[in-house]
């Protein structure tokens, strides 16, 4: 693990994005090493801008579809992310564009301090200093944790922690947002916070969520799995009427109080 | 636990925390292999370089007593050299009998065996100085700097990353045993020897696993944001002339030391 100057030599440019972002997974499959299958055929298209949900129970397989996006796992199947196919020689490309944050804050925050996991996406960019510390100024105060930049990463309380692993992927100016649960664990303000900055961001997203409340509020499509398979994809607004559907695969409709 | 209870950083804005890493990489370096050269005995070489890491310490604002207090961690190790006591010919100091032998230790033996603890236990301190003053990243770019083997930075990166990891996880561990070992009011609670050598024993196995899958993750999280096998590091690195003055005056000093052990 050599450690290099970031001005050394440009490691990668993403900004000057060529095509328009989409999200294309056709007959995605895929099995754990330990034998169990948790995808089964998947194949989904997300329009660029557009900004879809995806539900379905605990163990459906959300966290398994995100963590092939870019490439982390992969399965069987085609996978495009903004015109290149998820292949080795595009990766670093591809992880450039697409600002996955994991479901657990504790896998997605590993330096430090706050400011260092920030700084962490765009210094592996290769960006310049000066760039560096204002995308990382620019994305804190977009989560509302400006002020929060040298204090430890591990010692935050888990909405904290949710709100700057945000922030250390809105620093690397994704095309791209996937997010896995960003919403759980916030309290109603920061969650309010949350939901005002994913309508804001002119981003294509994925975000999977069991708050269906935030789901009917902010994404007009939605994406049912269950058991490894996509067994709803439509509007919102129409798959939310669908009752048997919803109790089919447990999920209840959002009522406001 | 996180990765920064084994990171024995201390921030201060002090001389030597602004000196290149390099600077003092090469300054440690030096100084612990010029502490091993001195001979047996040279007291009063030691009694001086034990002055340099004293004003090395002084220099980092670290607090008094500070090096001191974490070199100890090094005395355990220093046992591996008992033997030289009873072995080396000399004239016998003690002589006590054990297991029907008659052990003797030796005047040499004892001076012998004095020299290696101080001799580590000076270079523990200085090792330790090094790594209050210097971010981690910042050592690993200095050794790069300096050539060190890639293979040798490469394990030494890895283990100081996967360590946090397996200290993380354990704390985790025996938080979640305390939350459930309940004891029954006015009873000893904890179970027998038996059962809690076996809870021990299950818990290894699942802290390898779990660190094992923690890094996995914690390694993917870094990948989806661009790293490609090299950390990167802010801090610019560049050798000034108060670098360079440093330097030299250590190696004086350094050097200094070594007059002394031999008059
Ligand atoms: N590393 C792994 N090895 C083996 N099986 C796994 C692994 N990770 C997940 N699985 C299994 O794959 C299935 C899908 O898991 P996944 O984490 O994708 O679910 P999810 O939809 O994200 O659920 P949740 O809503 O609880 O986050 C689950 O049945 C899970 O047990
Ligand atoms: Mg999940």
């Amino acid at each position: 693990m050599p450690i290099i100057h970031p001005t050394d030599k440009k490691l990668l440019q993403t900004d000057n994005g060529a095509g328009p972002p989409t999200l294309r997974v056709q007959n995605l499959s895929f099995s754990y090493p330990d034998g169990f299958q948790a995808l089964k055929n998947v194949s989904l298209t997300i329009a660029p801008r557009e900004k879809a949900a995806l539900v379905g129970p605990n163990g459906a397989g959300k966290s398994t579809l995100m963590l092939h996006l870019n490439g982390l796992l992969q399965g069987s199947g085609a996978l495009e992310v903004a015109g290149l196919p998820v292949a080795k020689p595009h990766l670093p490309v591809i992880r450039g564009k697409v600002g996955m944050v994991f479901q657990n804050p504790d896998d997605q925050l590993f330096s430090p301090t706050v400011f260092d996991d920030v700084a962490f996406g765009p210094l592996h960019m290769g960006l310049p200093v000066d760039e560096i510390r204002e995308r990382v100024a620019r994305a804190l105060a977009q989560v509302g944790m400006d002020g929060f930049e040298d204090r430890l990463s591990h010692h935050l309380s888990l909405g904290q922690k949710k709100r700057v692993s945000i922030a250390t992927v809105l620093s690397m100016n994704p095309e791209i947002l996937v997010l896995d649960e960003p919403s759980a664990g916030l309290d109603p303000r920061a969650r309010r916070a949350l939901i005002n900055l994913l309508r804001d961001l002119p981003l294509t997203m994925l975000v999977s969520s069991h708050d269906m409340l935030m789901v009917q509020e902010l994404f007009p499509r939605m994406i049912v799995m269950d058991e490894g398979e996509i067994v709803a994809d439509g509007e919102t607004a129409v798959l939310l009427q669908n009752n048997d559907l919803l109790e089919a695969h447990g999920l209840e409709r959002p009522s406001l109080a | 636990m996180h990765i920064n209870s084994f990171d024995r950083y201390e921030q201060r804005h002090s001389l030597v925390h602004h000196l290149d890493p390099r600077t003092k990489v090469v300054v440690t370096g030096l100084f612990i292999i010029a502490n091993v050269l001195l001979p047996d005995g040279a007291w009063a070489a030691f009694a001086a370089a034990w002055g340099l890491v004293l004003l090395g310490g002084w220099l980092a604002q670290l607090p008094p007593g500070y090096l001191i207090k974490r070199s100890f961690i090094v005395l355990p190790f220093t046992l591996a050299a008992v033997t030289i006591l009873f072995t080396l010919p000399g004239t016998a100091v003690v002589t006590f009998p054990l297991f029907s032998r008659t052990i003797t230790i030796s005047d040499t033996g004892l001076i012998r065996f004095a020299s290696i603890v101080i001799r580590s236990w000076l270079s523990i301190q200085a090792a330790i100085w090094l790594t209050a003053t210097t971010q981690f990243p910042d050592l690993m770019h200095a050794l790069r700097h300096l050539r060190a083997p890639r293979l040798l930075i490469a394990i030494i990166s890895f283990m100081y990353r996967y360590l946090f990891v397996l200290a993380n996880e354990a704390t985790r561990l025996l938080r979640a045993r305390e939350a459930r070992s309940a004891a029954p009011v006015g009873k000893n609670g904890g179970g027998s020897i038996l059962w809690r050598a076996k809870v021990a024993g299950s818990m290894v196995g699942q802290l390898f696993i779990r660190s094992f899958e923690r890094s996995e993750r914690v390694y993917n999280a870094m990948l989806a944001r661009g790293y490609r096998g090299q950390l990167l590091t802010m801090n610019p690195h560049v050798m000034k002339k108060r670098d360079w003055r440093v330097l030299v005056t250590a190696v004086t000093l350094i050097i200094l030391v070594q007059i002394i052990g031999r008059l």
